[in-house]
């Protein structure tokens, strides 16, 4: 047993008195067992979000982007701000399975399997918003390299809008593929455990006939590895090719240079705050409440705290700039007095309270360890990040150049129907995915049952072992 | 005695099973193949697996990405259809190459990643519709099992394999 020894000064990331046949039984009880009544409730309200949603979809398809709030000064908002926000929640989960895998951080295994799912089902809801802005949703592969049979020209590669389809068609198949991967072992798990034949059947053929040869692990091991440095820099990338949509811009307010380090920072900090949202919940219904542990928790708090501040920092850069140029302009940006005083002073305000002042509070360690303050402030965060992409697109585009211009934007029961919508089309591949997919990557968190299991470091501890 | 036959030790633990496949190696018995359930540190040295050449292919497929993408947008932009975008005429590809930089890069990493992890499923053999080969349902869950094919020496290595702590030693007829 000293070949998996771990300081016992750390905590033990899984507790209780676990075998490696208690993971399997933990993690396949969900998948096996029938739904609860809770379950069945918040699918249901998700159902109907998600029809509403689609309902507005087809109603916007049907007449036109007129039905929305757009007007001839702000040409995108509502569905931006949505498409922004849905991409950013999507970059926890990649980063916790590809960033920390580099930095060999063994508390992920607990977590990235459902922070990966969270990435790529965010990833459909944001790739939905661009494509019905096209107004002509059949006409979207116009966006691909094509020859000119098929449209009027090649596309343009100039484009940070063009990018922005290459970076994320990259990302979302990418990660789907490191989840899939990831996955093969534990469907096989599930399979090799079924009783029911069809069960059998759908496993077998997730599984891919997962066999689990010392060959297949080996090689296993080396694309996990090699798959995570190629989806760090694309992670980052995705997300500064996300900022370059307005940065490449000359509008004041988005013309600036922070823009990438800011949205990256921003992204991840909107992620971690969603994967604590999702898991808050997830490890109570799922009953995996021994490996997702407060340890867990406080780890992701960091993280939060770590990108929140660059966050912070970055909006006082820009508040700073705004008022240091003198420039009129500069100060209807979203960080200014001009904001701060305008008609979306209450927008200003959201932004700084849910995103500033509120997860503040995670300096002090005994709330940080809090499951429901974690979860409250992951709320508010949502919400801020939500207000930072909102202030950054309506704020900036609502105060022109010219005082004939200016203009507000009000969304329509449309916007505000297609976002929620989304928010029920993610749930209901979430809370499908928690029923039926090993929620926790079986094997890897067996690989650290030894060193970082409670009761196998009191065993080292009685042994005095070091 | 036919050479179909093989023996399947199950263990249920990992430190045991490395223990056990040192043994069996020191012993000159040659172990066909071990099937656990995740990744056991060191087993691969131990069986004297080569190691896997993976990573060096997606170096390669990275490159082709780069390739592609630098003769796509210079077929697109610069060969076929050059235009002049916001006073910025499109007359070569090296000029122009900064903005081309995201799609550089982006298809950089879709080549490498995924034909990697195509050539991986290719070479381990795992595909949809593929049939499981392990031979226990138990190894996907908390058994290790190790594989040894028989010469006439079936009751030397159920002895040997006694002694390594294996939980369960029987012989099968391979197909």
């Amino acid at each position: 047993m000293s070949s998996h020894y771990e300081s016992s000064y750390r905590e033990p990331l899984i507790l209780g008195d676990k075998s490696y046949h208690d993971i399997t039984e933990d993690i396949a009880r969900p998948i096996e067992g029938k739904a609860n009544k809770n379950w069945y409730i918040a699918f249901y309200i998700a159902l109907a979000a998600m029809l509403w949603g689609f309902g507005c979809i087809f109603y916007t398809v049907g007449t036109g982007i007129g039905v929305w709030g757009l007007n001839k000064n702000i040409g995108w908002a509502w569905d931006i701000t949505n498409f922004v926000w849905w991409v950013g929640i999507g970059h926890a989960g990649t980063l916790i399975s590809a960033v920390l895998l580099l930095f060999r951080q063994k508390w992920r295994m607990a977590i990235n399997r459902s922070a990966e799912a969270m990435t790529i089902f965010a990833v459909f809801q944001a790739g939905l918003f661009p494509i019905i802005h096209m107004g002509r949703p059949w006409n979207a592969y116009w966006v691909l390299p094509i020859p000119n049979q098929f449209g009027p020209l090649w596309v343009n590669f100039n484009s940070p809008l063009l990018w922005d389809v290459f970076a994320i068609s990259t990302y979302l198949s990418v990660s789907l593929v490191f989840w899939w991967t990831g996955l093969l072992p534990d469907f096989a798990t599930i399979r090799d455990r079924a009783v029911k034949p069809f069960q059998k059947k759908i496993y077998a053929l997730l599984s891919f006939g997962w066999s689990g040869r010392a060959k297949d692990w080996q090689r296993f091991e080396e694309v996990s590895l090699v798959l995570a440095g190629l989806a760090t820099p694309l992670v980052l990338s995705v997300h500064t090719i996300v900022s370059f949509d307005f940065a490449t811009s000359v509008n004041p307010g988005w013309h600036s240079t922070i823009f990438p380090p800011y949205f990256v920072a921003g992204a991840i900090f909107s992620g971690f705050a969603m994967v604590q949202t999702l898991l808050g919940v997830m490890r109570k219904v799922t009953n995996m409440e021994a490996y997702i542990t407060r340890l867990h928790v406080e780890y992701m708090n960091i993280v939060i705290i770590l990108t929140g501040g660059i966050v912070a920092v970055a909006y006082a850069t820009e508040f700073f700039i705004a008022w240091y140029t003198g420039s009129p302009y500069e100060n209807y940006t979203y960080l200014s007095f001009g904001a701060e005083a305008g008609a979306y002073g209450w927008a200003f305000w959201s932004l700084m309270i849910f995103n500033i002042i509120i997860p503040q509070i995670l300096w002090i360690k005994k709330l940080r360890r809090s499951f429901i303050v974690s979860f409250l402030v992951s709320i508010a965060i949502n919400i801020g990040m939500w207000f930072e992409r909102f202030d950054i697109i309506a704020i900036v585009l609502s105060k022109g150049q010219l005082p004939s211009t200016w203009s507000r934007f009000e969304p329509t029961f449309v916007d505000v129907g297609i976002f929620i919508g989304t928010i029920g089309f993610f749930f209901v591949l979430f809370l499908l995915y928690a029923r039926t997919f090993p929620v926790i990557p079986t094997a890897e968190i067996k690989t650290i049952l030894k060193s970082s299991g409670e009761n196998f470091k009191k065993l080292r501890e009685e042994n005095n072992e070091h | 005695m036919s050479t179909n036959k093989v023996i399947h030790a199950l263990y249920n633990d990992d430190d045991i099973l490395m223990d056990a496949v040192k043994t069996v190696k020191d012993a000159h018995h040659h172990i066909e193949e071990v099937f656990t359930p995740f990744p056991v540190h060191g087993l691969d040295k131990a069986l004297g697996l080569a190691p896997t050449r993976l990573a060096i292919t997606a170096f390669f497929y990275g490159i082709t990405g780069t390739a592609v993408a630098t003769w796509l947008t210079w077929y697109t932009m610069i060969a076929d259809w050059p235009q002049d975008i916001g006073g910025k005429p499109s007359f070569s590809w090296i000029e122009n190459m900064p903005a081309f930089v995201p799609i550089l890069f982006e298809l950089t990493v879709f080549f490498a990643a995924h034909l990697m992890v195509i050539t991986f499923y290719m070479r381990s053999r795992i595909w949809p519709f593929k049939e499981a080969e392990n031979p226990d349902p138990r190894t996907t869950d908390d058994h290790f099992l190790m594989e040894i094919p028989v010469h006439n020496n079936e009751d030397e290595l159920k002895d040997l394999l006694a002694t390594t702590g294996a939980v369960e030693v029987k012989v099968v007829d391979k197909h």
